[in-house]
């Protein structure tokens, strides 16, 4: 911590830790309690917990870098060189995403038409044009 | 006027390339050891968006708060203790490797020593509790890389109890396992349950593991024969320390159809190890690089090179890029 005294140092870094374990604690509440494990039958949708969830996670992933891996006392370009790779993930995440949901629905139609009966109908033609010929 | 400009450009120039100037103003080594961490983060951003993309393409998945719910000396549910507390570890061994850093920054040698030994007592701890999440996990519930026996139930039913089974047409058929060695000694299983243990076979049906139905019972031997199923409940196939068979309990649907329990998908057992273990083995290796590292400080090689401890902070980038790494595998394994 370049600009802050050596105190000043110590007490941010604990300071860190507290935080760092209020939002680990806090996104384990969220877990819990969306799925019932602190009010019996309670829930909470999907929608609202995974957004909460993964800000957090990512607020925790901003911290570490930036305070306890220095990056906000580094050159701006250097941590523009790290992160802006990252940005990559983001469609793959969307792509990759995407692609598992479309393999469980080709699965799902797959299944549903083996289930079907199927039409016996010769090979090409309908009926009507083999009985002239049989 | 024209020539002014070009005489500027060239000595900015000059300055730029006449030597002595670092890119971004950082040493090569922790230059090298950001880039680094930017591929092992692709890495392992790439096994657990595969993660995703399989869980995604599957009709069902373990729930976590299941799956993860045990903790070491005390028989209870305790759903995600576990890990929060393994999470818990790591960001206080990364803690306690900013403190060495900046005691590094100070020169001082033994705040650096004393800060880096407590970081490498949190990554042993975590290393152990991992251990033991994986031995409770293989030799308790027999998971594998290859079988999950955490699945949910698809649709709503009851399980079914031996006498229920003999009625619809299966027959019975005793399973040879440890305590039974003695003929006619009731011998006692290490659960304290009677040793006699039964699996059925519908009619006509080859005695292979795929057609053994089993009367559902915990791991305590509690038999649950009669209890009610709704659809989406999660379950454990129990797997026998006895007869090291994993015991598929009979259901009667509300459908009236006979059916048992069958194993969830088999890549979260595969996912779950390699990534944890992948995850592991970075912990493991950080250890390793830590405990050379403190042993070079003790020494006093880095005293020598005047660069304010420079080799503990870029280890330090190191661990605290494996605890980021944890921040998402427990976000993405155990919390969503």
């Amino acid at each position: 911590m370049a600009h802050l005294s050596y105190e000043e140092s110590k007490k941010a870094v604990f300071k860190g830790l507290l935080l760092l374990g209020v939002i680990t604690l806090a996104e384990v509440f969220i877990a819990l309690i969306g799925n019932g494990h602190i009010i019996e039958g309670f829930e909470l949708p999907i929608w609202i917990m995974y957004p909460a969830m993964i800000s957090l996670s990512l607020y925790k992933a901003y911290f570490i870098v930036y305070q306890f891996m220095h990056m906000a006392y580094e050159v701006k370009s250097l941590a523009l060189s790290v992160l802006m790779p990252m940005l990559l993930l983001v469609w793959g995440i969307i792509a990759f995403f995407h692609e598992g949901v479309s393999w469980k629905e080709r699965r799902e139609l797959i299944k549903e038409k083996n289930e079907k009966e199927a039409k016996s109908q010769g090979m090409l033609y309908d009926s009507e044009t083999y009985k002239d010929l049989i | 006027m024209a020539t002014d400009t070009v005489l500027q450009e060239e000595s900015q120039t000059q300055d730029s390339w006449s030597g002595g100037k670092k890119p971004f103003e950082i040493s090569y080594g922790k230059l090298m050891m950001w880039y680094f961490l930017v591929s092992d983060a692709f890495t392992f951003a790439g096994l657990l968006i595969a993660y995703g993309a399989i869980r995604f393409s599957m009709p069902t998945w373990p729930v976590p708060d299941f799956v993860f719910a045990k903790v070491p000396f005390i028989d209870i549910e305790a759903p995600l203790v576990f890990v929060t507390f393994m999470t818990f570890v790591l960001i206080l061994s990364s803690v306690t490797m900013v403190r060495a850093v900046q005691e590094g920054a100070r020169e001082n040698k033994s705040g650096v020593v004393k800060w880096m030994l407590w970081t490498i007592v949190g990554g042993a701890t975590f290393l152990a509790c991992q251990a033991w999440e994986w031995t409770t996990l293989i030799a308790d519930e027999g998971m594998t890389a290859t079988i999950d026996p955490f699945s949910n139930h698809m649709e709503g039913g009851v399980y079914m109890s031996g006498d229920e089974l003999v009625k619809e047409g299966f027959s019975k058929h005793k399973i040879e396992t440890h305590g039974s060695q003695d003929e006619g000694h009731h011998v006692e299983d290490s659960h304290g349950a009677a040793s006699d243990k039964y699996y059925y076979l519908p009619a006509r049906a080859k005695d292979i593991e795929e057609n053994r139905y089993f009367v559902k019972a915990d791991h305590h031997g509690n038999v649950l024969a009669g209890d009610k199923i709704t659809a989406g409940d999660p379950y454990l196939i129990t797997y026998s320390h006895d007869s090291h068979l994993y015991e598929f309990g009979a259901i009667k649907t509300n459908a009236g159809e006979i059916t048992k329990e069958s194993n969830g998908p088999v890549a979260f057992g595969s996912l779950f190890f390699f990534i944890t273990g992948f995850h592991g083995f970075h912990v493991l290796s950080g250890v390793a690089f830590l405990l050379i590292i403190v042993i070079n400080v003790g020494g006093g090689l880095y005293e020598k090179r005047k660069n304010g401890y420079e080799m503990v902070e870029k280890i330090g980038l190191y661990w605290h890029f494996v605890d980021l790494v944890w921040v998402f595998v427990f976000l993405v394994f155990y919390l969503l």
